[in-house]
């Protein structure tokens, strides 16, 4: 099924949890948050949310600015 | 100044205390390497990040801000920029506070306008309504006007961060009676934010009682920002001491300062 991660298209196993996907891509260790279709999802629900297709993901940290 | 005064003189936001009155901005860095020399040259113990897509491995190895400025050692105030109505600024707030663990402290702006990155007033009010609704300590970026100050406070903003001149304009403080006012009505924290360009505008407003300044550019866009960040530490501390100590009257002719009497001539 079609995502969309960060704006960008991205192609995923049907029914992937956000867990899996922080996986996938390799997150674990950094700070980072998560929204879902511009819901804030909990880190402790990341193992029980099921993505959908057509789910805008947003990813995001802190970076430099004043 | 004895160091027993010093210690009494700290600055409090959202209950902890503070030693230094200088918040900076880790923005426009060259690298983090001169973002980390140039924070502690300055000696802030707060410091504004913003809250943007992650890296996900475009640039492999990149360090993260909070790597160079951990959240043990300094209190992180995620900020809002780059957001120009309510409800985005909220849910950047949300994100913020789940990507530092619940932490509650945040900088609210939204702003009105790309060319003046002035505040929207009535989108900043109502943003502020909700975010001190869902608990989170507010510091808010306003116009350096009175009355909306007045009503941040009263909506529960823990500090008033009225802006000096446009943000990184490095203008120095356009209207010095408004901020004045601005400091003379509150009970929370009043920070110039924005618009600073040098060390004097930083001591002119600490002369006019504000409790800190907030500052990025000024320091950033120096030729030199560790010198520059270093002067910036020391502007901010004259002109706590300056406030503190009262200034003399300012007259218009001159009064002699050696005595007059025993001239011998």
């Amino acid at each position: 099924m079609n995502i969309t991660l960060n704006g960008e298209p991205k192609e995923i196993a049907e029914s992937t949890r956000l867990s899996d996907l922080v996986e996938t891509l390799a997150l674990a260790g950094q700070r980072f948050a998560i929204e879902v279709n511009a819901e804030l999802v909990p880190r402790s629900r990341f193992a029980e949310h099921r993505l959908a297709p057509n789910d805008r993901i947003e990813i995001i940290q802190a970076v430099g600015g004043g | 100044m004895s160091t027993d005064t010093q210690n009494s003189d700290r600055l409090i936001i959202a209950g902890k205390e503070y030693g230094s009155r200088l918040l900076v901005g880790t923005g426009k860095y060259k690298d983090m390497d001169e973002t980390a020399s140039a924070i502690a040259a300055s000696g802030a113990e707060i410091v504004t990040v913003a809250v943007r897509r992650t890296n996900l491995g475009q640039n492999p190895g990149e360090p993260n801000i909070l790597d160079v400025l951990p959240p043990d050692r300094y209190t992180i105030l995620p900020n809002t920029a780059g957001c120009y109505d309510a409800e985005t600024a909220v849910r950047t707030c949300r994100l913020a506070r789940e990507l530092l663990d619940g932490h509650k402290l945040v900088k609210l702006e939204v702003l009105g306008d790309e060319k003046t990155l002035f505040p929207d007033v009535i989108a900043t009010l109502k943003a502020a309504e909700i975010l001190v609704k869902d608990g989170f300590d507010v510091m808010v970026y306003t116009n350096d006007d009175p009355i909306v100050a007045r009503e941040l406070e009263a909506i529960g903003c823990i500090a008033v961060m009225p802006l000096a001149a446009p943000i990184g304009s490095g203008l120095g403080i356009r209207n010095p009676l408004n901020i004045l006012t601005i400091v003379e009505n509150a009970k929370v924290p009043v920070l110039v934010d924005a618009g600073v360009g040098t060390a004097s505008d930083a001591a002119e407003a600490m002369e006019l009682g504000c409790d800190g300044v907030l500052m990025n550019t000024a320091i950033a866009a120096a030729r030199d920002p560790v010198l520059m960040a270093s002067a910036m530490r020391k502007a901010i501390e004259a002109g706590r001491e300056a406030f503190r100590a009262g200034r003399m009257p300012a007259k218009r002719f001159a009064s002699a300062s050696s005595p007059i009497e025993g001239l011998f001539f």
